[in-house]
């Protein structure tokens, strides 16, 4: 129905810009580092946000209400005011208070495997789908493109199922085939 | 279509195989099984009632044990200590601040060793509470609360009272008071250590 | 004495339970079908007992009878009737006597519903049903017992020291009379005390309990070794109803979750949370799975073995929740009853496994597939994609404890862990859900796939270009988008174009030809406007997710704080008592959108005077191209001059209730009994018996 030229041109068109979507991913620059003598609010809570409440039930720091939370927050803010990186920050409140404080298990140790293993995992799980279609993959004749809805074989891949029709037809064909 | 059971066809096929895959099976079960069992124990309150377990302080700027800036639990032995935990943003350490270091003061050359832990706490607050209580025993925060964790405390404050021999006598929960504080450190002092 | 009713009542549920188990076990051995009948009767009588505990019970709440102790724990006597009411569910003892409500309610329903169309495999069915009411039943009379007196000793020790200790607890508590009665209760948890309490636990219970049944009727098609068409058909039909609560159940704890909880999100992958996302996973993995089933009689086990794996998940999941085996922002109190549930969750895993191994011949089935790109291929890969999800969920969810176990320290996953690695595979489903509809069984022409997905390609590819130009420039939401345009645009052209045919054909009007063929064919159709409804929910969530804007910030009276296109000027703070306890403390904020007065909004802070709770209560205005949300964290000074305010612009998050409604109108439109789907049922079944009677002779 259309010209292959213009589907060519139209997929190169596609391919361009879900590439264009991945430079933009590789190249986006990495979030500026503020720090300066008045910490307002928000850089507190980019930082807190990442951390959680050491004694709370899982909560996150930034919205933990207790007032040794908000102690937390202020000796954020005071590090923040030194003149501290961020990760000098989530590396004394590891040291202090352990892994639980933070948000996302550290890149080291054992927690390193909490970053590998699920990857690893998907990767396994689906190469060894893929094995297993291949393994009970027998095709069939070659001319048959398939079967529609109805049960019919489509002889004609431009043939287009009607599938408001199939399940009506193909209910009362298994009747009729029962009696 | 309906398929009624076979009773004698349980192995056709590559029985070997099969069977490795149900041990395998179960011994996977058992595994999960143990595992969550660890996970409740472990949520569970578990504080010790025998052997105090052994752990390392870094004490605080100007409340080390005599100069040296980290000891460990089992440098104690021999003399009876009193563990307590607290927090300067814990409302009931403060009900029992000045007792515990006007008893340190009385009991020190006894021997009796008073050792301060501060729980998930800021180290600023936690000097200004001890100088606002005049505080002269050791102390130490409580890094990546390990301390806490090994006496699995369940808040602050908690005090164990930890024997010559490194037992733990006694755990109180809340403050001390006076009546028990002296007893128990009496008690420790006149025990005679075996062996 | 309405305490010792209700208890009464609940033991002989029990015993009836005990004696369901023997006597349908005793019938199938000896071949008499009326100790079957007896014991189908058994189990439906203990529905209307425990329902009578249940009424009691709420019914001693109403009155204020602090002499029980479950209600002194729940209740106090300001509380407004409606919360006395979900009180019931409130406290952990309570909730349990609920779940086993629900759980007697739905054994009830399959017992008198499937009595006829299952009957061969009923006895088995009814032997396990037993089981799991023998032990819920159990916990509610042996251990966590609502009716037990205040003051009275309650068991002390854990395990088999408890359920010793029983008699002699049962007896005292009989004739404890306390000597002072309290003179109000304690009241209900200040989270709770929120319309939501009204229905998400319940829809949360009523899923959770819902999955109980499929799994007893794959245990006695295993056990009695029989699978037939109608096995399929009856286990899919009640999956889909306990799938259909759950995901409601899941909806509101996020709405409830966004309006009450003032973190402004719905979803935080708590621990808990979890516990009922991952049967809701399996189970919609099983709901596409078991279309390969009926097509093609393939994989059986492998359906066999999700709804056994999805009970599992849920009594784990319960076993998480009542044991604070991880923790959550929703743990009950700890009991000690966290092992009573490893105990029968282990017994139930291993008998699960016994009968899988013992008739594994009669589950393999001849799997064999044509074509990678075929429909049965495509199923397979959503099953993949969801059991993945599932796994990571499950893996992350436990890793605090793996933790503790390999260093002795717990580590938090906080949520966007979680989002790390299941955005990308949710992503995944979402194209797949764009492309499975197209696919045929057996083998589907590469020709025909190009041709169908050539155009919503480059529409979303231009859709995405011209956001780009409108200064969206943020990859992850630019992939995101173009995901969700790929296949809503393919999920909507499968609505187009069997309408447009109609309505070219037979020249019906759009409307009536759409509805005439999702009539025709609801569950297809229905299982289409889920599909809508989740790509409508993804829209919004990857909007929110991405470009939520916040800031926290001090305001004096008068100032005001910008935050993109909305700014809001703080007047002032009033204090004041309110209904049921509580001392409320309300701010008033003026909120501008592009220089333009909109609305003014009233965060609050209310304050439970008795026990010193404080909740923070979002003022929230409402679009539907975003929401202002802005929360009191603090206020300062006796007459309030400043106030500290956290606030977000949630872009495009009532999509994601639209898109949540979306999809609860497909379900039920999935799950609509179809007249003639069920006449056909019906004649097949009369010529059953005919050809039964014909060959008995009778």
């Amino acid at each position: 129905m259309i010209p292959s030229r213009i589907m060519y041109h139209a997929l190169r068109f596609t391919t361009y810009v879900l590439f264009g979507i991945v430079f933009l991913f590789l190249f986006s620059p990495a979030a500026a580092q503020e720090s300066g003598r008045a910490v307002t609010d928000d850089e507190v809570n980019a930082i807190a946000k990442e951390l959680y409440c050491p004694i709370c039930e899982s909560t996150p720091l930034d919205v933990c209400p207790t007032q040794a939370c908000k102690d937390w927050r202020e000796v954020i803010r005071t590090k923040l005011a030194e003149g501290q990186t961020e990760a000098e920050i989530k590396a004394y409140f590891e040291l202090q208070y352990g892994a639980r404080a933070l948000a996302e298990p550290p890149q080291s140790g054992f927690s390193l495997s909490a970053w590998i293993m699920p990857i690893v995992l998907v990767i396994a799980v689906l190469f060894g789908f893929i094995y297993y279609m291949r393994s009970i993959r027998t095709p069939q004749s070659p001319q048959a493109s398939g079967v529609d809805e109805s049960g019919t074989l489509v002889q004609d891949p431009q043939i287009q199922p009607e599938p408001d029709q199939d399940d009506y037809v193909a209910r009362i064909e298994r009747e009729l085939r029962d009696i | 279509m309906s398929d009624t059971v076979d009773p004698t066809a349980i192995e056709t096929k590559q029985p070997a195989r099969f069977r490795w895959s149900v041990v395998g099976a179960v011994v996977l079960v058992v595994a999960v099984i143990a595992f969550l069992a660890f996970g409740m124990k472990s949520a569970a309150t578990d504080r010790p009632d025998d052997v105090a377990p052994d752990f390392q302080m870094q004490f605080f700027n100007g409340y080390e044990w005599q100069d040296t800036s980290t000891a460990q639990l089992s440098d104690f032995k021999g003399q009876p200590v009193v563990l307590n935990f607290w927090a300067s943003w814990c409302v009931e350490c403060k009900i029992e601040a000045d007792l515990l270091e006007e008893t340190w003061q009385a009991y020190r050359d006894d021997g009796v060793v008073f050792l301060g832990v501060a729980y998930i706490d800021v180290e600023p607050k936690s000097l200004e509470y001890l100088e606002e209580y005049n505080i002269t025993y050791p102390n130490a925060p409580d890094l990546r609360s390990t301390i806490s964790s090994k006496y699995d405390i369940t808040g602050v404050p908690e005090t164990f009272f930890i024997d010559k021999e490194g037992k733990v006598v006694h755990v109180q929960l809340g403050p001390v008071n006076e009546t028990m504080l002296t007893g128990l450190i009496d008690q420790m002092l006149a025990a005679e250590v075996q062996g | 004495m309405l305490a010792d009713l209700g208890y009464a009542a609940t033991a002989i549920a029990f015993l009836a339970a005990i004696y369901a188990a023997v006597a349908a076990y005793y019938g199938v051995r000896k071949k008499e079908g009326r100790w079957i009948a007896s014991a189908r009767n058994a189990l439906l009588i203990t529905f209307p007992l425990v329902a009578l505990a249940c009424i009691l019970l709420v019914l001693s709440i109403l009155r204020d009878d602090y002499s029980i102790e479950y209600v002194w724990r729940v209740s106090s006597r300001e509380m407004p009737t409606y919360l006395k009411v979900t009180a019931l569910w409130g406290g952990q003892a309570g909730s349990i006597l609920f779940f086993n409500l629900l759980l007697t309610g739905f054994t009830a329903a399959a017992m008198a519903i499937n009595w006829d169309n299952q009957r061969a495999i009923m006895p088995y069915a009814i032997v396990v049903a037993s089981f799991t009411l023998i032990f819920f039943l159990g916990i509610t009379i042996l251990i966590e017992n609502p009716f037990v007196r205040v003051g009275a000793a309650t068991a002390e020790g854990v395990g088999l020291g408890l359920l010793l200790s029983w008699p002699t607890t049962y007896v005292k508590n009989l004739f404890f009379r306390p000597e002072m009665l309290p003179a109000d209760g304690n009241g209900l948890n200040p989270l709770l005390r929120h319309p939501g309490m009204i229905i998400h636990p319940p829809m949360l219970y009523l899923g959770y309990t819902g999955f109980t049944i499929p799994f007893v009727f794959a245990m006695a098609a295993l056990i009695a070794g029989k699978f037939d068409e109608g096995w399929i058909r009856t286990t899919r039909r009640w999956t889909l109803t306990a799938w259909l609560f759950l995901g409601l159940g899941l909806i509101l704890g996020g709405r409830w979750a966004y309006d009450v909880l003032g973190w402004g999100g719905y979803w935080a992958w708590d621990a808990v949370e979890n516990s009922s996302l991952l049967p809701w996973l399996t189970g919609t993995a099983f709901l596409h799975s078991v279309m390969i089933q009926e097509k093609r009689q393939m994989f059986k086990g492998w359906n066999v073995g999700l709804i056994i794996f999805t009970y599992i998940l849920v009594i784990l999941g319960t076993l998480n929740v009542r044991s604070g085996l991880v923790s959550s922002v929703h743990s009950f109190a700890q009991s000690n009853i966290g092992w009573f549930f490893l105990g029968f969750l282990g017994f139930m895993i291993l008998f699960s496994l016994y009968w899988i191994v013992v008739r594994y011949d009669q589950l393999r089935s001849k799997n064999q597939i044509d074509s990678f790109l075929s429909r049965e291929a495509a199923f397979m890969l959503n099953n993949v994609l969801f059991l993945l999800i599932a796994a990571v969920t499950l893996f992350f969810t436990y890793l605090p404890v793996m933790s503790e176990l390999v260093t002795g320290q717990r580590m938090t996953v906080g949520a966007s862990f979680f989002e790390k690695f299941n955005g990308p595979l949710f992503a995944a489903l979402l194209v797949l859900m764009g492309i499975a509809p197209l696919t045929m069984w057996y083998r589907t022409s590469i020709r025909w796939l190009r041709r169908m997905t050539f155009g919503p390609l480059v529409a979303a590819t231009l859709a995405v270009v011209i956001l780009f130009i409108l200064d969206v420039r943020n990859w992850l939401a630019l992939l995101g988008f173009w995901i969700v345009t790929f296949s809503l645009i393919l999920t909507i052209f499968e609505f187009i174009r069997p309408g447009y045919k109609r309505v070219r054909n037979k020249g019906e009007s759009p409307f009536k030809a759409v509805s005439g063929f999702i009539t025709q064919n609801r569950r297809r159709y229905g299982g289409y406007i889920i599909h809508l409804g989740v790509l409508v929910m993804a829209f919004g969530i990857i909007s929110t997710e991405l470009y939520q804007q916040e800031t926290q910030i001090r305001l004096t009276r008068g100032n005001s704080v910008p935050l993109g296109e909305f700014s809001m000027v703080f007047n002032g703070v009033e204090r004041y008592p309110g209904p049921d306890d509580l001392e409320i403390t309300e701010a008033s904020v003026d909120v501008f959108k592009d220089g333009e007065f909109v609305r003014t909004l009233n965060p609050r802070t209310e304050l439970y005077t008795r026990t010193q709770q404080p909740m923070t209560i979002p003022g929230v205005r409402s679009t539907f191209t975003e929401d202002f949300y802005v929360i009191m964290i603090n206020w300062e000074g006796t007459s309030a001059d400043a106030a500290t305010f956290r606030i977000y612009v949630n872009p495009l998050i009532n999509w994601v209730w639209a898109g949540a409604f979306i999809f609860l109108a497909g379900t039920l439109v999935a799950a609509w009994p179809d007249p003639a789907e069920d006449k056909i049922v019906a004649a097949e079944r009369s010529r059953r018996r005919i050809a039964i009677s014909g060959a008995t002779g009778d």
